[in-house]
């Protein structure tokens, strides 16, 4: 097992500055917009972004939620592992609403399908984005393509990309496991 | 995330361990969200099919096991003994081969006979939620209630929790017995002597026969209906009598330095082991049960049917 890092910490920092300009370019002061990030594993780079956007544009008002996709999986009872759901807190209006939705890796495009059924359960959003860190490019099986990207990687469907947080690891790094 | 349930079956509390409860009751905070929304209904059960047989009367667990399959999107048939070939002479197991013919992958159950849950999950193809068999268990009834202590009172470790009324011909009190147990809580039952089973000590609960210095020692008070349908002969003089000594009323809540939780399994019977103004009064939380049984039958559903793919 090889492994490849392709994100390390001081490029790591400008990574996510640099999303959270193009996500403030795009929707300004963020007054009908709101970060929805992704249970279990995007909700570390969605309470970065959500932070930093908030310093930048210097205001308290942005909108949060952390989705949770468990009971909206295609996938239940067809693997053996028990889908064990998280906490999903989302409290304001989805309704009429720019929802940007963030995940660390986008890989076969199953999970954002799912979240797109589950945030509609809680209204019709006006605009629905996608912001990912890593995006495992040629590996869809769903026409699901994100809006802001944090790096691109080509990966074969054996290699396992793995991002590690502060928050739940060491430092923060991505790294491509390879066989 | 390797979290599962232990069990393919939930036949009853005695089976299943403390972290399968947990499970449960993370899971139902959950449901518990998704049920309070505009819309209530999740997709992930929707290609399971529940048969809900009920060879015995019920309300609440049976309208709450049928919004708890909606609301996960499964489909369900419902089946209740009168109305059925089981008048005919037809076996149970029988009946129930029949329905899972039918490509049913899901049976709840309730049955008067003690065990018949665990009788069909030996000879059926399918998976068994009971729904109270007789005088043996009913375990989502058990769920819930400790999952309501849990939300009152933020846990249920070190709780004392008194059940009061018919302990020998309970369900309910042999699986809050086993739930409440595990859970870490102490337990007590309360009830006129002829009411108490012998050596129920074991189970590691203490007996207590006065219902005020019960109520001295808890924090939550479950009250029991008395099953006068499974009573064959008289376990006390007069349901005035019983009433008296051990029903609850605003006079003795009021007696207590205390606050405490008061719950209910339902039916109620008024004036009986409760009165109105208790039934109705802050203290109870019967109404809180109800709305968890949703939840928590929800997460019993969900959890199992996970394990078949």
């Amino acid at each position: 097992m090889n492994t490849k890092v392709i994100l390390e910490k001081k490029q790591f920092d400008i990574t996510i500055d640099r999303l959270c300009f193009e996500l403030i370019e795009k929707h300004g002061d963020f007054s009908n917009t709101a970060i929805v990030g992704l249970q279990p594993r995007g909700i570390y780079l969605s309470r970065r972004i959500y932070k930093r956007v908030s310093e930048i544009l210097n205001s308290k008002k942005v909108l949060y939620g952390e989705l949770d996709i468990a009971f909206y999986r295609d996938d239940y009872r067809r693997g053996n592992e028990q889908i064990v759901p998280s906490e999903m807190n989302i409290s304001f209006n989805v309704q009429d609403k720019n929802i940007v939705i963030i995940d660390d890796v986008l890989y076969t495009g199953r999970t954002i399908r799912s979240a797109l059924d589950a945030l509609t359960d809680f209204g019709r959003p006006n605009k629905v984005e996608l912001l990912v860190l890593v995006d495992r490019r040629y590996s869809r099986h769903l026409p699901i393509q994100p809006d802001y990207t944090g790096i691109s990687v080509d990966t074969r469907a054996n290699d396992k990309v793995k991002v590690e947080w502060k928050e739940n690891a060491k430092n923060d790094l991505v790294h491509i496991l390879t066989n | 995330m390797s979290k599962k349930f232990s069990q393919p079956h939930l036949l009853g509390i005695k089976d299943i361990t403390r972290d399968d409860i947990e499970l449960v009751f993370e899971t139902a905070d959950n449901f518990k969200a998704i049920i309070n929304r505009p819309i209530k209904k999740v997709p992930s059960l929707r290609d399971v099919t529940v048969a809900n047989i009920f060879f015995e009367n019920s309300t609440r667990t049976r309208i709450s096991f049928e919004l708890a399959q909606k609301r996960l999107s499964a489909d369900i048939v419902n089946f209740s003994a009168s109305s059925s070939s089981v008048s005919k002479g037809e076996t149970l197991i029988d009946t129930v081969n029949n329905i899972l013919a039918m490509k049913v992958d899901m049976v709840v159950m309730r049955h008067p006979a003690p065990g018949a849950c665990q009788f069909l999950a030996k000879h059926v193809d399918a998976q068994i939620i009971n729904a109270g068999d007789g005088t043996h268990e009913h375990p989502t009834q058990a769920l819930l209630d400790a999952y309501s202590i849990r939300e009152k009172l933020g846990g249920v470790k070190g709780k004392k929790v008194v059940i009061v009324g018919d302990i020998t011909h309970s369900r309910v009190a042999l699986s809050n017995i086993y739930c409440l147990k595990k859970l870490g809580a102490e337990v007590m039952v309360c009830g006129p002597t002829t009411l108490i089973p012998k050596h129920i000590e074991s189970l590691g609960v203490k007996v207590e026969h006065d219902l005020m210095k019960a109520l001295n020692w808890c924090d939550v008070a479950n009250m029991l209906r008395i099953q006068l349908e499974r009573q064959e002969i008289k376990y006390f003089p007069s349901l005035r009598e019983y009433s008296m000594l051990y029903g609850l009323d605003k006079e003795r809540l009021d007696k207590l330095n205390k606050e405490i939780l008061i719950m209910h399994p339902g039916p109620i019977n008024r004036g009986v082991e409760i009165t109105s103004d208790v039934a109705d009064s802050k203290h109870s939380i019967i109404l809180d049960q109800v709305e968890n049984g949703v939840a928590t039958r929800m997460a019993v559903m969900y959890l199992l049917a996970g394990q078949q793919g």
